[in-house]
């Protein structure tokens, strides 16, 4: 892990976009090690979009994106940036745990098998400890009894517990979640939610794209709202909550707080 | 259908009638008596003669034929299944070339009929009379005769193999589409280079897509081998047809080969119900439906 206060992200002028649409359109945007920085928007807002562009799932085509020292997609070489190749880009992604709105877990392994995985595929960790390994990570989910099950036997909050230990078992610097409670029943929410504030206690650096707004509150050190592909404002979560700096901002808090949450902020 | 009698205001059970499907069983009549009176007319007719049937079914010649038949089943198939992964990994990959040429491939085997790539085989020394294998430039090297390379027994291999390579190859491509894409942006995610995705996450998962038709594939291969005997393939019907034209025995011989196939298929239905239970998802179960049995006999089939 890096050390505290170095950058772990450091985007400036981001672009992205797919034909004539503009996704991205200049993102600044920086995290430190061992912060958390939540990102909230409307939905097409371009969060999603930005934050795959972190790991390299989404390709940028402007401005500069360096996450964890190095520039996403490229090297630097005799006085160029060479693009990656496959295998540069399988390397770099695997400090980064990603966490799906919809879990993605593999549905043709079970639980213990989907957290083995990436140590075992990967990294080449023997069978063996790369299944004890795993069933350590459950144990730390809670799932550590339904280390057999299959994904489909699972529920909503169950699956993303086991997605979030698939992504830890890789001993990431950086862990993004993109929208990790919005496909989950409301009752499911809180076990996903216990989990992540327990990585965020641990000083996991975490960018978390959500609509969890009282999570943000709590355990957000930054929180930062997008729109049209560009951050409107960006600041301490409970400041920015309470008082919004821009007309966009405001509305977006009132539309998707409820009237007694913003009572409590 | 319920036959548990329904309480009226004050109690008392009143059985419930039995429904009587006068439409079905008149239309199972009609059909029944149609299938019968054409059964009857080939098995009473005094010009088939049953017991030259019986005599040819264990002939030595028509079992050397079934034997090869489902050798060139058999290979041909495994050609076909290998070669067909191969192409739809061409077919998807990134590289326009190789797509391209997949694309090409396809086109070309499922344009032309079998029936005239197995003679397209059969005469290769036409445009071949030797096959070379040697170093570019040097006389290091393997030569043989052409004709003696594309026997029948060769041809049909490679003409059935091929084909069934590019039908295959679309269905092998269908089941890693299948494959939800969120799987590759996990595998992707967790440090995976793209091999190893379809190696590791997405081949496994479209397997149970895949495998299941593979069973039909080779069902109607242990069929089509029968055009085989236009290259003398030594197959089960180029045996039987051999008999007949020097006995004239026809009807009797297609009814002996059709027994054969017909024992083949329900082997290789048989084998490959256990297949589809040992990789098929519910769902390719579900699709299908129970078979006869298991409507008749609903809870013995549960």
């Amino acid at each position: 892990m890096s050390a505290a206060g170095e950058q772990v992200v450091r985007a400036s002028g981001v672009r992205m976009g797919y034909g004539d649409v503009q996704v991205l359109n200049g993102v600044d945007f920086t995290v430190a090690a061992g912060e958390v920085s939540c990102v909230i928007g409307p939905s097409g807002s371009g969060k999603s979009t930005f934050l795959r562009c972190l790991n390299g799932l989404e390709t940028v085509l402007g401005g500069s994106l360096r996450v964890l020292g190095e520039e996403v997609g490229h090297t630097l070489r005799d006085g160029r940036y060479r693009p990656w190749t496959p295998k540069e880009f399988a390397a770099f992604r695997r400090n980064i745990g990603m966490v799906f709105q919809r879990f993605n877990l593999f549905a043709h392994h079970s639980a213990l098998e989907n957290v083995a995985c990436g140590p075992v595929h990967v990294l080449g960790t023997p069978q063996d400890r790369a299944r004890s390994l795993a069933m350590e990570h459950l144990e730390r989910v809670g799932l550590a009894d339904h280390a057999h099950k299959r994904p489909h036997q699972l529920s909503g909050g169950q699956q993303q517990r086991v997605a979030i230990a698939r992504a830890l078992a890789m001993n990431p610097a950086l862990m993004l979640f993109d929208e990790p409670t919005s496909a989950l029943d409301p009752e499911l929410v809180d076990e996903v939610l216990e989990v992540m504030k327990g990585l965020a206690a641990e000083g996991m650096t975490m960018v978390v794209v959500t609509h969890e707004i009282a999570f943000a509150r709590e355990v957000g050190d930054w929180l930062t709202f997008f729109a049209d592909g560009v951050i409107v404002e960006r600041g301490r979560p409970r400041e920015l909550l309470a008082n919004p700096g821009h007309e966009r901002t405001r509305a977006f808090l009132s539309s998707v707080l409820s009237s007694k949450e913003r009572q409590e902020s | 259908m319920r036959t548990e009698p329904i309480a009226d205001a004050s109690g008392t059970p009143i059985p419930v009638a039995r429904t009587l499907h006068w439409g079905r069983w008149l239309a199972a009549a009609v059909a029944s008596a149609v299938v019968g009176w054409l059964v009857y007319l080939v098995v009473v007719n005094p010009r088939l003669d049953w017991g030259k049937v019986a005599e040819y079914l264990f002939n030595d010649r028509i079992l050397d034929g079934v034997w090869v038949t489902v050798e060139i089943s058999v290979l041909a198939t495994v050609l076909g299944l290998v070669l067909g992964v191969v192409i739809a990994i061409m077919r998807l990959s990134h590289n326009p070339v190789l797509s391209w040429l997949a694309t090409l491939y396809i086109w070309f085997f499922r344009g032309t009929p079998v029936l005239v790539q197995l003679i397209f085989w059969y005469n290769l020394a036409f445009l071949f009379p030797e096959l070379v294998l040697k170093i570019p430039f040097t006389t290091i090297g393997l030569k043989w005769d052409t004709n003696q390379v594309m026997t029948g027994f060769t041809s049909a291999m490679l003409g059935l193999g091929l084909n069934l390579a590019a039908y295959f190859a679309e269905t092998v491509r269908a089941g890693i589409q299948a494959v939800d894409h969120g799987q590759t942006e996990a595998a992707y995610a967790l440090g995976m280079t793209p091999a190893k995705r379809m190696r590791v996450i997405v081949l496994p998962q479209a397997l149970r897509i895949i495998i299941p038709p593979t069973g039909n594939e080779f069902i109607s291969m242990l069929k089509t081998t029968s055009l085989v005997y236009v290259v003398a393939g030594h197959d089960l019907m180029t045996n039987a047809s051999q008999i007949y034209k020097t006995n004239n025995l026809i009807m009797e011989l297609l009814i002996v080969a059709s027994l054969w196939y017909m024992l083949m298929t329900a082997v290789s239905t048989f084998l490959q119900g256990r297949l589809e239970r040992r990789f098929g998802s519910e769902a390719v179960r579900l699709v299908r439906g129970g078979g006869l049995a298991a409507r008749i006999l609903p809870k013995a089939a549960a």
